[in-house]
C-alpha cells in the first residue's frame, strides 16, 4: 500500500524560517534510510502559504484566493508518498523521523487509494469470477508460472 | 485487550522492517542462513514477552539487533566448547581452534552500523542456484521480505504446510552444502545475480498476473517484488541489469489500473486509457532506466535482457497514445533482444513490432517461420497474432481458423471469449 506522509506547518515554517543545518543533515539521513528501505517513492517540501494560491470551487463560479492562509496547523508543509506494507509499518517509520520542525509539530498519515479498495464496488458478477479464478488457480498451483 | 492487540501489530512491523537486517548480520556471524532466522527467531520472541511488560524501547531495531547478537554469541561460544570437548577426546587441541577464533572477530565486526553487505549476502543465499526455484522464491520473502509462512502461503495459493516444508528443507541444502555467506565476486557475480533477478521478476509476475490467488495477498506480492528490486538496486548500484528490471516493474507496475475494465476483463496495451497509467511510476521506471543506460555507455539499446524490456517498456510509456508508438525503435530494440536472449516467443513478440512498424504483409512470414517449432505450436498466442495479421490482410476464412486454433489452446475463459468474438468478425 502507498501512504501520503503530510508535515503540518508550524510559525516558523509559515515564516518562511530555514531549518538549521543538523536538522537538514538529520532528515537526510532519515531520508536515506527510507530509500535504502523500498520505501520512499517520492517527497517534496512546500513553500509557505504566503506563496500559495487557493481556488474556491461553487458550482460553475471560480474564486481564487491569495496566501497566506491562517489555520496554520492545518497547513501542509512537506509531504512524502511511501510504499508500505501497512499503516503500522508507516507508523514506525515516522517514529524515526527527527521531529522535522523547530518546535512542536504534527505529521499525518493517510492510505492512498489503489485500485483493491474499490472491492466494494465490485459487481455481483465480478466477485463470482473471481472465486472461480481462485477455484481454478487452486487446481493449477503445480504451474505457479505458468503464464 | 486492544492495547494489547495494537502492541502486538507494532512488534510485527518493527520486525518486517528489521528481519533482514538481523538475519544478514547474524548469518555472518554464525555463518549459517538457517540457524541465524531461528536466533533472530528468539529475538523476536524475546521483544513479544518482554516489550508488553518494560514497554518497547526508544530503539527497537537495535534492540531487537542487539538481543539476536548476544544470542548467536551464545550459540558460538557453545559451539566453540563443544567443539573444545570434542577436541579434548581427539586429542589435537590446537588444529580446530582456527576455526572459532574468525567467528569471534567477525562478531565484533558487526558492531558497525552499515549492513549493506549482509543483506546483499543474504540476498544471493536465499537465491542460491543450488535451491529449487519454489524454494528460493518462499525464502527470498521469508528472509527479505520478513513475510509469515501463512502470509507466503496466500501468495502462492498452496497449503500452508507446504510451504513450511520448503521452506526447510531450503534452509537444509544450504546448511549441507556448506556455502559460503557471501558476495560472489568475478564471473560468480554475473550468474548469481542472473538468479537473483530472476527470482524478483518471478514474484512480480506472480502479483501482475492477476488471474490466480488471493485477491489480498497477489497486489502485496508485486509490491514486494518491487520494494526487493528498489532495495537490490541501492546494495548494487552499479549493476545495469539491477536497474534495467526495477525500471521495467515500475513501468509495468504503472499500467496496474488500466489493464482491466470495470468487470476485470483484461485490456491490451494499446486499448488501455493511458490517462489511467500512474505518471509516478513511470517516471520513476524512466529514471531507473537512465541509471542502466548511463552505466552501459549511455545507451538505452545496449543492456541487458531485463533493460531491453524495460526500453520496450518505456517505448510505449513514452508514447502519448497508442497511435505515437515508435514501433521502429521497438523492433530494433528486439532485434537485440534477440541477440542476447534467443526465445520463439521474443521472436513473436518482434513479429507483432514488425507487423505495426511495416506492415502486415512483412509480418506475416516471421509468424509462419514460427509455426513448424514444437513448443510453439501449441503456444494459443502465435495463432491469436496469425488470426491478426491474416484478418488484416484480407484473408477472412484463414484468419478465423487461426483464431479458432488460438481458442482451442487457450486455457484462459477471458480470452476464449475474445478470440471466438475475433473469429466469428473475421470469418467471412
Amino acid at each position: 500500500m502507498r501512504v501520503m506522509v503530510m508535515v503540518k506547518a508550524t510559525k516558523s515554517s509559515e515564516a518562511g524560517v530555514m531549518p538549521p543545518t543538523e536538522l537538514f543533515e538529520a532528515m537526510g539521513r532519515y531520508n536515506e534510510e527510507l530509500v535504502k528501505a523500498g520505501v520512499m517513492l517520492a517527497g517534496e517540501g512546500l513553500h509557505p502559504s504566503a506563496r500559495g494560491v487557493r481556488m474556491r470551487f461553487d458550482g460553475t463560479t471560480r474564486t481564487v484566493v491569495d496566501g497566506p492562509f491562517a489555520e496554520t496547523k492545518e497547513l501542509v508543509a512537506g509531504f512524502w508518498l511511501w510504499q508500505v506494507r501497512s499503516m503500522d509499518e508507516a507508523v514506525e517509520w515516522l517514529r524515526r523521523c527527527p521531529n522535522p520542525m523547530l518546535e512542536a509539530s504534527e505529521v499525518e498519515i493517510r492510505p492512498v487509494y489503489e485500485a483493491e479498495d474499490f472491492g466494494e464496488a465490485l459487481t455481483p458478477e465480478l466477485r463470482e469470477k473471481n472465486e472461480r479464478l481462485r477455484k481454478e488457480s487452486a487446481a493449477r498451483q503445480g504451474h505457479p508460472h505458468g503464464r | 485487550m486492544a492495547g494489547d492487540a495494537a502492541l502486538h501489530r507494532r512488534i510485527e512491523a518493527v520486525w518486517r522492517i528489521e528481519a533482514a537486517k538481523v538475519i544478514g548480520v547474524v548469518a555472518r556471524m554464525v555463518r549459517d542462513v538457517g540457524t541465524a532466522e531461528d536466533l533472530a527467531q528468539e529475538a523476536l520472541i524475546a521483544a513479544l514477552e518482554r516489550w508488553p511488560t518494560d514497554g518497547v524501547p526508544n530503539n527497537p531495531g537495535a534492540w531487537l539487533m542487539a538481543t539476536a547478537k548476544n544470542r548467536a554469541l551464545d550459540w558460538l561460544r557453545q559451539r566453540a566448547l563443544h567443539e573444545r570437548k570434542q577436541e579434548e577426546l581427539g586429542a589435537d587441541a590446537d588444529a580446530r581452534g582456527d576455526h572459532v577464533v574468525p567467528d569471534f572477530s567477525d562478531a565484533l565486526d558487526a558492531a558497525r552500523e552499515d549492513y549493506g553487505d549482509d543483506l546483499l549476502r543474504l540476498v544471493f543465499a536465499a537465491c542460491h542456484p543450488v535451491l529449487p526455484r519454489e524454494g528460493q522464491l518462499a525464502l527470498t520473502l521469508r528472509l527479505l521480505g520478513g513475510l509469515t509462512t501463512a502470509e507466503i502461503a496466500r501468495a502462492f495459493v498452496v497449503p500452508e504446510a507446504t510451504i513450511a516444508q520448503r521452506i526447510v528443507r531450503a534452509k537444509r541444502t544450504l546448511s549441507e552444502a556448506g556455502m559460503p555467506f557471501e558476495v560472489p565476486r568475478g564471473e560468480a557475480l554475473a550468474t548469481r545475480l542472473t538468479v537473483v533477478l530472476e527470482v524478483i521478476y518471478l514474484l512480480f509476475n506472480e502479483g501482475y498476473a492477476a488471474t490466480a490467488g488471493d485477491d489480498w495477498m497477489r497486489p502485496a506480492l508485486c509490491e514486494e517484488a518491487l520494494r526487493l528490486g528498489r532495495v537490490l538496486a541501492v546494495l548494487a548500484p552499479a549493476e545495469p541489469e539491477v536497474h534495467g528490471l526495477v525500471a521495467l516493474m515500475e513501468i509495468q507496475a504503472s499500467r496496474t489500473r488500466a489493464r482491466t475494465d470495470a468487470q476485470g476483463r483484461p485490456i491490451l496495451l494499446l486499448a488501455q486509457d493511458r490517462g489511467r497509467w500512474d505518471r509516478l511510476l513511470i517516471g520513476r521506471g524512466l529514471a531507473a532506466l537512465a541509471r542502466a543506460a548511463s552505466l552501459q555507455g549511455g545507451d538505452e539499446t545496449g543492456g541487458g535482457p531485463y533493460a531491453l524490456q524495460a526500453a520496450i517498456a518505456a517505448c510505449h510509456a513514452r508514447a502519448p497514445e497508442a497511435e505515437g508508438t515508435d514501433w521502429a525503435r521497438i523492433v530494433s530494440l528486439y532485434d537485440r533482444l534477440l541477440d542476447r536472449q534467443p526465445s520463439p516467443v521474443v521472436a513473436l513478440n518482434r513479429a507483432v513490432a514488425v507487423g505495426m512498424a511495416h506492415g502486415p504483409a512483412t509480418a506475416l512470414p516471421l509468424v509462419e517461420a514460427l509455426l513448424p517449432l514444437p513448443q510453439m505450436q501449441r503456444y494459443h498466442l502465435l495463432h491469436a497474432v496469425l488470426g491478426d495479421l491474416l484478418a488484416k490482410l484480407g484473408r477472412g476464412a484463414e484468419a478465423r481458423r487461426a483464431f479458432e486454433r488460438a481458442a482451442e489452446l487457450t486455457s484462459n475463459e477471458r480470452e476464449l471469449g475474445l478470440l471466438m468474438d475475433r473469429a466469428r468478425a473475421a470469418g467471412s
